[in-house]
């Protein structure tokens, strides 16, 4: 099998411009998908017949639950490549998921607490699925931290990357929390094997919203990696054109 | 359905609203965020472009 292929993805000029021709696609699909997701999760979708309209909080809190361990696997998974095949550009897309992670990680416990005090009672229980997410948070702002904490960047790459394997355990430990202890937190409705739990009227725009979701880390991500790009190139002759 | 019924969300206004306001503020942020770290890197890889210019003449 021929690798010609991988290498000329992974070339930094290569990848600023696809990246750069890429994300406005994922920018507005995300963009309407997540405003269809949005009207169909508050106007169309029936109210839970227990929770009443409380229940539409999940269309934001879901997936930005998804999202919060989607981007640490691909976090790790980047960081791990870069790791082993000393491939700037993996550990400059692991540099680049991190913000953004996190920023749906606070998402996530933010609505969730929202979303607890009407229905538990509570904002906060210091319980495994919660705790979990919690740390999730800490992982992402420790990542960056450490990042911030290096001149050299390949240290920081370097350094970094072990931080974000070492930390890919908690992503099934959140996912199997609400199985493995008992938590406040309802176990799994959605992804399990056997018929989602869930009704179709409301798992469309669950589902919509995740896929929203999905392109829109594509389309921050794209940004945010294309940055990382300009700053880790000082002297190519590239540049010249690219800027 | 009547608007009225629809800001109201059942009683639960307060919990339903918030949550879609943050959620649209951590999107507008994320955008913003990536927006402006890629443009900071294009000015300053320009930076670096003209120096190295004026350097070389």
């Amino acid at each position: 099998m021929s690798w010609t292929w991988f290498h000329k993805l992974a070339s930094p000029p290569h990848a600023y411009r696809i990246l750069g021709s890429l994300a406005p696609w994922f920018g507005w699909a995300s963009l309407a998908l997540i405003l269809l997701a949005t009207w169909w999760g508050l106007v169309k979708a029936p109210a839970d017949y227990q929770q009443g309209d409380g229940f539409r909080i999940l269309y934001v809190h879901a997936p930005s639950a998804w999202m919060s361990m989607f981007t640490y696997v691909v976090m790790a998974v980047a960081a791990g490549v870069g790791l082993v095949w000393r491939i700037k550009l993996a550990h400059a897309a692991a540099a680049a998921c991190a913000p953004i992670g996190a920023s749906f990680t606070f998402l996530a416990l933010a609505t969730g607490s929202i979303w607890g005090k009407p229905m538990w009672g509570t904002w906060w229980v210091w319980d495994a699925r919660l705790t979990s997410e919690l740390l999730l948070l800490f992982l992402y702002l420790g990542y960056m931290a450490l990042r911030a904490s290096f001149d050299d960047p390949q240290r920081a790459d370097r350094a970094s990357a072990v931080l974000a394997l070492v930390g890919v355990i908690n992503v099934p430990i959140i996912h199997y929390s609400v199985n493995w202890w008992s938590t406040l937190h309802q176990p799994a409705s959605v992804t399990k094997f056997d018929k989602p739990s869930i009704d179709l009227a409301m798992l469309i725009p669950l589902f919509l919203m995740i896929i929203g979701f999905q392109l829109y880390f594509g389309w921050a991500v794209s940004r945010r990696l294309r940055g990382e790009i300009l700053r880790r190139e000082r002297n190519a002759n590239w540049l010249k054109e690219a800027a | 359905m009547d608007l009225k019924e629809f800001f109201e969300m059942g009683g639960y206004a307060g919990y339903v609203w918030t949550s879609y306001g943050l959620t649209a503020l951590i999107l507008l942020w994320n955008w913003w965020a990536a927006r402006r770290s890629e443009a900071e890197a294009q000015t300053a890889a320009r930076r670096r472009n003209e120096l190295a210019l004026e350097r070389s003449s």
